[in-house]
């Protein structure tokens, strides 16, 4: 029953977003209130059907329920709590339910928090957030019933992927597709900003805490998945240029552009049109994302539906709303007024400058991401695009804008003066210059490229920070007076020289990780030492564990360092007994930011040595702490109450007034 | 500066922007994308020693040895073998007579000298590049034969 009322809810809810795609459009033409605002209650309603769909869809993984097709696919009686909880997602028809359920929380927070939007807006963007929730609810019905009964039901079901069973995998995919969905806003406002002809500052006002809070989820999701493969699937990899990472990082990049065209916008008027265009481009992206993972275009770990009527099905969703969107932007965008001139030295500049890059390098990642399948469809040539391509385009584009960060937000609106910006840089470059040469003093060997761009990561730290010393007067004045000044400035300052920061952070922990990495690998039995970066690791037993769902072999290493022991490590060989699935449990010792990484190969047949991988990897932890860092900045520019001026009630709307999902 | 200044300053910096990254675009794609063969195509045209390959087949019966750190196997697709080289861990799926694809580049003798080694990593998934290779060879035994 509970299946059925799951199965139930979705109809309801898709009926009542067939009523919210055309009922408020209409009253917006005819300007009538009672029209528009129907999309209130149907929002409302969409979310709390849907919502029962995925309750109900929980609750039968829960309790096993063994007649739901995708429950026998993906669950095991024996299997952990959460795994069954995760597991809701951790399919192709779970996982779709879950975007849906986004798209409708986002729809209704726009609703519930939109109280200061103007009427027809608010109601136009409603009808198109209506637009692809049908379109989806229609996928979800036709195309994959995450309901489906089996008769007669199997007494046990298939089990996880074991991959799957991860703690990573409970929070990864909601973060990502709060990130994907989250951007649906800024397309359905700038679609509703096209329909109405007409888009002013207030309009980037409204879009941008959307965007950022879309943006930050997205950015988290990222990090994660990039955790989450780096400590899984045993490589010590935490970027493969795999199709299905480029799918989330293309929207991340539009996403990241718009966000600051959003700001030109806002603050001067100017960029009207390219920033609709980029709103439109980004979620066009998070689709054509949705559209590879879900289709099984990919030969990928993350393509687990291979279904031919799936693929077309979002594909034909992808072409009308991406060819519907890019038709309207082509007939409306003329009318858009063009605003606020800037010298090319300016603020406007550098956010023009940050842009063209992050374009570009969004380009570049999407012809290497289709080049291979369009290849293949149109002469039956197969190659693959990997690092090098990725390493030879993305790079010195990505370089670029690295070394431009720190100087944009030196630069005032209008004119800027770049000989002054240089002046108030040279501390950082300083810093970076002696960086470099410590890196390449220090490393001796390794790549060339590698001294120099760790100086960039430094650069684009300490730079990051300059507007801030600029801003609080600090070594010019007394102390207490930059303190004081600092609790002044606005919080979106602190912000965004954070998520710059996070940027260098990052990139720190990407070249140290990379070129100044060790590796052994041996076939090792007891007593014979692995020395690497000044400590030994011996092999101390191989034995075998046993758990409810899954057996591992275990081979114990001791971590010795001037002949003291530092701790103990336990790759491990796990089994799973469902699927007679092997994965590799790599052991992993932090020391400070860096880490040892230890994975199994096979074992010998007398069990007397095992094929070991020991991975030194200096500042790892950089590289997810610094998308972090990112987002936390995203948040606290979201906390900054120059977000809020222009409402009408700020006083009262003080509390709401962020998006709170 | 005048508007029609201004603005020719920006179409200008985004032209020179968007033909830079067309350059490495083009120049990449050139040097860095590598193709996908299977056995036979190897052994009956070899490419250059040193090209970057994709090679795509079952791992031989009884022909994975290793020695340290390094092991040896053969990649067959039913009527010519290649045999690779790797140093390093394989992956867990890695199994005979199981799909398997490997890049790296051809040696002079006619080895396989790879650096990295994939197996599905779902067990029921043959890669499709794999299948088609087999199936031209009609020793695929998948679904669809």
């Amino acid at each position: 029953m509970i299946a059925e009322a799951g199965h139930f809810a979705l109809v309801l809810a898709l009926a009542l977003a067939l009523i919210q795609s055309v009922v408020p459009l209409w009253g917006a033409r005819r300007n009538d209130n009672v029209l528009m605002s129907t999309a209130d209650g149907t929002a409302i309603g969409q979310l709390a059907f849907v919502s029962l769909a995925f309750g109900a869809l929980t609750a039968a993984y829960v309790s096993s329920d063994f007649s739901v097709v995708n429950v026998v696919d993906n669950s095991h009686s024996a299997k952990p709590l959460i795994y069954k909880i995760s597991g809701v997602w951790g399919n192709h028809e779970g996982s779709m339910l879950l975007w849906v359920l986004i798209l409708v929380l986002v729809g209704a927070a726009v609703s519930l928090f939109g109280g200061n939007l103007p009427r027809t807006l608010k109601a136009n963007v409603l009808a198109v957030q209506a637009w692809i929730a049908t379109a989806f609810l229609l996928f979800l019905l036709i195309a994959s019933n995450p309901f489906a009964r089996v008769d007669p039901a199997p007494f046990e079901g298939k089990d996880l992927n074991p991959l799957l069973q991860d703690p990573g995998l409970a929070i990864h995919p909601p973060l990502l597709y709060v990130g994907y969905v989250g951007f649906s806003v800024a397309f359905s406002f700038a679609v509703a900003a096209l329909i109405e002809g007409r888009i002013d500052a207030a309009w980037a006002r409204w879009v941008r805490p959307w965007t950022l809070t879309a943006w930050l989820f997205l950015t988290l999701g990222i990090a994660m998945g990039s955790y989450w493969a780096y400590y899984e699937l045993g490589w010590g990899g935490f970027w493969f240029w795999d199709p299905v990472e480029n799918a989330s990082l293309m929207p991340w990049l539009a996403g990241t552009a718009l966000l600051h065209s959003a700001l030109v916008m806002e603050k001067r008027e100017a960029l009207k049109v390219w920033t609709v265009l980029l709103a439109i481009l980004t979620f066009s992206l998070s689709l054509l994302g949705t559209f590879l993972v879900r289709s099984g275009v990919l030969t990928s770990v993350h393509a687990f539906a291979v279904d031919p009527m799936r693929g077309l099905f979002i594909l034909i969703i992808l072409a009308v709303f991406v060819g519907g969107s890019l038709a309207l932007f082509a007939l409306r965008a003329r009318d858009l007024k063009q605003g606020g001139l800037f010298a090319p030295v300016s603020r406007e500049g550098a956010l023009v400058l940050n842009n063209l890059l992050l374009t570009a390098a969004t380009a570049t990642v999407l012809v290497g991401t289709l080049y291979p399948l369009a290849l293949e469809a149109l002469n039956g040539n197969k190659i693959s695009v990997g690092a090098p391509y990725f390493n030879a385009t993305f790079g010195p584009l990505a370089v670029a804008l690295l070394c431009a960060v720190p100087f944009g937000p030196l630069l005032a609106w209008k004119r800027g003066d770049l000989v002054w910006a240089v002046q108030r840089l040279w501390i950082a470059a300083g810093l970076a210059a002696l960086a470099a040469a410590a890196a390449a003093f220090m490393a001796g060997q390794g790549s060339v490229l590698a001294a120099p761009v760790a100086g960039l990561a430094i650069f684009v730290i300490v730079g990051s920070f300059a507007e801030l010393v600029e801003r609080t007067a600090l070594f010019r004045v007394p102390l207490g007076n930059s303190l004081r000044r600092a609790s002044g400035l606005p919080r979106s300052a602190w912000g965004g020289a954070l998520a710059h920061a996070g940027l260098g952070v990052a990139l720190l922990g990407i070249v140290a990780a990379t070129a100044w990495s060790e590796e052994h690998i041996d076939m090792v039995g007891k007593g014979k030492p692995i020395e690497i970066a000044g400590r030994s690791l011996t092999l101390d037993d191989i034995f075998l564990r046993e758990a409810p769902n899954h057996q591992d072999v275990v081979a114990r290493f001791a971590v010795r360092k001037d002949g003291l022991v530092q701790t103990m490590m336990e790759p491990a060989k796990r089994t799973f007994r469902t699927r007679q699935m092997t994965t590799t449990e790599a052991a992993l010792a932090t020391f400070g930011f860096s880490q040892l990484y230890v994975s199994l190969g096979e074992v010998a047949p007398d069990g007397s040595a095992v094929a070991v991988r020991a991975q030194w990897k200096p500042l790892v932890l950089l590289i997810w702490l610094g998308p972090v860092l990112m987002a936390f900045g995203g948040m606290l520019s979201l906390t900054d109450r120059r977000y809020r001026v222009g409402a009408p009630r700020p006083a009262r709307r003080a509390a709401v007034a962020v998006p709170a999902e | 500066m005048t508007r029609k200044g201004r603005r020719l300053v920006l179409i200008g910096v985004a032209g020179v922007v968007l033909a830079i990254a067309m350059g490495l675009v083009l120049s990449a794609l050139n040097d860095t994308i590598v193709f996908f063969t299977g056995p036979t195509q190897v052994v009956e045209h070899p490419p250059a020693p040193g090209t970057r390959l994709r090679l795509g087949g079952l791992v031989a019966e009884g022909s994975v040895l290793r020695e340290g750190a390094n092991v040896r196997f053969g990649v067959t697709d039913g009527s010519k073998a290649v045999t690779v080289n790797y140093t390093g861990l394989l992956p867990d799926l890695f199994r005979e007579k199981q799909g398997v694809v490997v890049e790296g580049t051809l040696a002079a003798d006619g080895t396989f000298k790879a650096d990295s080694v994939l197996a599905k990593h779902d067990e029921s998934y043959m890669p499709k590049e794999v299948a088609d290779a087999l199936k031209a060879n009609g020793t695929w035994k998948g679904p669809g034969s």
